[in-house]
């Protein structure tokens, strides 16, 4: 009930947005009213409204800051044991 | 760059290596047993279809609490849908909902009898078909979490149809949370929170609750690599004894959360005492209609006035117990014996997001409790 899914925005007309998917799927009558969205950037999706703009820089700056410490932890285990 | 590139590197098969090798050695520093649980049926999916449990130390077990809204609904509005369908009026709802029985049946089940049952993929769905059909009486049968409503609200506020009458049965995820925290049952020791709910209201709702029970929070996004980084955050949370509310899912939840939605959600709705089926009457936690909207509320204008009374499951079934999280499906004496997936006897194995579903679509038949 809760599923949402992340997608670009590509043209907005109101309250709708079409909406890109990935993979081919792009969706129009996306309802944004309830989110600040510009064109090119990601919203996710919940039935049919978008409920957030995507933060793209952190969604990189997370895995960029796992693969960081990650790094580490391989070493640290080959090395300890 | 094509539109799933935000999820890029969230199933990266090497950082998942190295996550695990972290969690297998941070779970070797925690000399106890630790129970996480989640509130959400799509971590569940998540959890289950990736076989994140399988990749835990065996002191760390990750539990289904609260999370399946279809589960929670309580059989006497799931009743009195029924009862408006098989009275000739047209009931609006979603697929999931329609299978879940009440006390005596589903709507699907109306649906054979001759009720006029049509499912919708969204609330404006349900709009467009009540314009469509001015001369016809519409009830949407409005269900779901923090997630959904303000698209419930939006539309009310928009003025919809006189036709159309909203039977709402909202619930407000954080004062799950709270109860769950605060049952002595369960001891939880924290809490891997829904990440879709949480980018409505922000972390910020579960403040009070953090405050009072002092556990590790970690809001967390539904792919499995967020899955497995915020059982990693719960681990050094625990094993430094430094409880805290910590964000996995940055690229959607923040403090505040979407305010614009959530001012949408609270002009319509107000947060009232409500029961969860199988769980519990919760203060504060059904998401109800403001007397402002009580024209559009179909148990003003059909005069429902049904109390939730009695969870109305089957005989002998646990599904109350698989909706708080006390057991796993296998530990019910009907799964996947006289409860399957093609005929569900509670709402666990109906929903998409029912614990005993997602676990019976993976053909898991023993259960995957802590076993130190």
């Amino acid at each position: 009930m809760c599923l949402a899914f992340p997608g670009r925005v590509l043209s907005i007309d109101g309250d709708f947005a079409k909406v890109d998917f990935g993979e081919g799927t792009a969706r129009e009558g996306i309802n944004v009213s309830l989110v600040e969205a510009k064109p090119g950037q990601y919203v996710l999706v919940h039935a049919g409204y978008a409920i957030q703009v995507m933060d793209e820089k952190e969604a990189q700056k997370t895995l960029s800051y796992w693969r960081e410490i990650l790094a580490y932890e391989q070493e640290s285990k080959s090395s300890g044991r | 760059m094509t539109a799933v590139s935000i999820l890029d590197g969230y199933r990266d098969g090497d950082l998942a290596k190295k996550l695990q090798s972290r969690i297998s050695r941070l779970g070797g520093e925690i000399d106890r047993k630790l129970l996480i649980m989640h509130v959400c049926g799509s971590h569940e999916w998540t959890i289950t279809h990736h076989g994140v449990r399988t990749l835990l130390p065996e002191n760390v077990e990750v539990r289904a609490g609260p999370g399946c809204p279809v589960c929670v609904t309580p059989a006497s509005d799931i009743d009195a849908a029924v009862d408006l369908a098989l009275g000739g009026k047209t009931v609006l709802t979603y697929g999931d909902m329609s299978r879940a029985k009440g006390s005596k049946q589903s709507l699907a089940e109306a649906k054979t009898l001759g009720g006029d049952v049509r499912l919708v993929y969204s609330v404006h769905d349900a709009v467009n078909i009540a314009k469509s059909q001015p001369e016809k009486k519409f009830i949407f049968f409005a269900v779901g979490f923090e997630t959904t409503a303000p698209a419930t609200a939006y539309e009310m506020l928009q003025g919809p149809p006189p036709n159309l009458h909203f039977l709402t049965s909202y619930r407000y995820v954080p004062s799950a949370v709270e109860a769950v925290s605060r049952s002595p049952d369960l001891r939880v020791d924290a809490f891997i929170n829904a990440g879709h709910a949480s980018t409505i209201t922000g972390m910020k709702a579960y403040k009070p609750c953090f405050d009072e029970c002092r556990k590790p929070m970690v809001f967390s996004g539904f792919e499995p690599l967020d899955v497995l980084m915020s059982v990693a955050m719960i681990l050094e949370q625990v094993r430094d004894n430094e409880p805290e509310m910590e964000n996995e899912y940055t690229r959607s939840v923040t403090w505040d959360g979407n305010v614009k939605a959530q001012e949408t959600m609270w002009k319509v709705f107000d947060l009232r005492e409500g029961y969860w089926r199988g769980v519990a009457t919760i203060p504060n936690s059904a998401l109800d209609l403001r007397t402002e909207f009580s024209h559009l509320d179909a148990r003003e204008h059909y005069e429902l006035t049904a109390k939730p009374e009695g969870e109305g499951f089957v005989k002998d079934a646990r599904c109350a117990d698989v909706i708080i999280g006390k057991i796993d499906p296998p530990e019910c004496p009907l799964y996947m014996k006289e409860c399957t997936p093609p005929s569900p006897l509670g709402p666990t194995m109906v929903s998409s997001e029912g614990t005993c579903k997602i676990w019976a679509d993976h053909r898991i038949i023993s259960s995957m409790r802590c076993r130190v």
